[in-house]
């Protein structure tokens, strides 16, 4: 039979480790709401701004912009994107099990793979078996366009020099706090929307030229999209924590009631033995 | 969709800033001011910092920009700016500050200094602030 002070000491230590699951389930949903919002209200933009890049290309032939060339994918760059902190379920393993198998799938060829990080659990992770990045960053939990816009740029020079020829991003997309998709985007070459077939292009006019427009355009829509990818990582990141926190504290709880029963039996246990005793210790005096 | 009002809305990557029928606006285009009217020819330009100008019946309504694209079709337009501004948002200490800032930078340094332009364009902004914020 256990020892009271043990068992004693379990339940108080469970229910502090409930305390801790249960405030980071509050602040996780609340960074969560502030996170879906952003994701929310940065759509507008990302889809205007493909819609735009559309129908400039359909004017433009394809060989007219680097970024939109396509070339035999020899070398690879694969952006990795999780989270600087963990308690948040199987967030960023899920994450890196993409990625390994990406890599795994097209490494099998005689493609090269490069491979850039936005966050400490995917630095970690790939540092601890030995691999050097191109892009290293921190995922600070707030998405910053100017911190996009600096990754994107970095990304785009390298595929413009010649050293990728092909850029994919492994991250989580955002469905709602309950369903995330780990998904593994190409983002170079860029696809830019093609229309409908009986959709007809509205004729515009351009100022500057298209050409001039198309090259100001492009960086941009990239810087757009590692943006809102960003925005809809940190937004699953939070979502995932908050599942992961409520069956924690769900299970603390359970494990409470489940030590609370043992205690009391043993409880009891003690007390029958103790009366059984002085029973017999007074028997045994008459 | 024939009708005497623009759609104008305009968003930045961080969220939509402004969506509001007009009768008019004039934007800072990257070669010069242009104006647009219910019924504008689909048209597609770059956007450079400054202001934008809308006007609902006798009123004007400014909006501080800065580099971003602007899309005409009609009856709607549609702006992407970098960053967009209204004038309650505008937090005229800190853009005062910013001014100052990129003022006392640009005395040290040279024309030749790399960081000569961004430091011009950062104090184009903060005065483009100030100024909307006035009006």
């Amino acid at each position: 039979m256990a020892n009271l002070k043990d068992i004693r000491k379990r339940i108080s230590s469970v229910k502090s480790t409930q305390q801790i699951t249960k405030a980071m389930q509050m602040v996780a949903a609340s960074k969560l709401k502030k996170a879906k919002d952003s994701v929310v209200q940065a759509r507008p933009y990302a889809i205007k701004m493909g819609d735009v890049l559309a129908s400039l290309a359909v004017r433009v032939k394809p060989g007219k912009h680097p970024l939109l060339e396509r070339r035999d994918e020899k070398k690879i760059e694969l952006l990795v994107i999780t989270s600087d902190r963990g308690l948040c379920g199987g967030f960023n393993t899920n994450v890196i099990k993409a990625a390994d198998s990406f890599m795994k799938e097209k490494g099998e060829g005689s493609e090269e793979i490069l491979l850039s990080v936005i966050g400490r659990k995917a630095r970690d992770h790939y540092r601890r078996r030995d691999w050097e990045f191109k892009t290293e960053e921190l995922n600070s939990g707030t998405a910053d366009f100017s911190q996009a816009e600096s990754i994107g740029r970095t990304i785009i020079d390298r595929y413009v020099e010649g050293e990728t020829d092909a850029v994919y991003v492994a991250f989580t997309e955002f469905k709602s706090a309950m369903t995330q998709n780990i998904v593994v985007k190409r983002l170079l070459p860029l696809e830019p929307k093609m229309l409908a077939e009986d959709e007809i292009p509205v004729e515009y006019l351009y100022e500057p030229s298209e050409d001039v427009l198309l090259a100001d355009i492009i960086p941009r829509h990239i810087y757009t999209q590692v943006f809102s990818m960003l925005l809809e990582s940190i937004a699953s990141e939070h979502g995932s924590r908050m599942t992961a926190m409520d069956s924690a504290t769900k299970n603390a709880s359970e494990m409470t009631a489940k030590l609370t029963l043992l205690y009391n039996r043993a409880r009891q246990a003690a007390i029958t033995t103790e009366l059984m005793e002085i029973v017999s210790g007074a028997e045994a005096l008459n | 969709m024939e009708s005497d009002k623009i759609r104008l809305k305009i968003a930045s990557p961080y969220r939509e800033v402004l969506d509001v029928e007009v009768d008019e606006v004039i934007a800072p285009g990257e070669e010069g001011q242009f104006g647009v009217l219910p019924g504008h020819t689909p048209f597609l330009t770059t956007v450079s910092v400054g202001q934008l100008t809308y006007r609902q019946g006798s009123q004007l309504k400014h909006v501080a920009v800065s580099h971003g694209y602007a899309e005409v079709e009609y009856y709607k337009m549609i702006v992407l700016l970098d960053a967009a501004e209204l004038p309650d948002d505008i937090d005229l200490d800190r853009a005062e500050k910013a001014r100052l800032r990129a003022e006392g930078r640009l005395a040290e340094i040279s024309l030749e200094d790399k960081d000569y332009f961004e430091e011009l364009a950062a104090l184009d902004r903060a005065m483009n602030r100030i100024t909307v914020a006035k009006i």
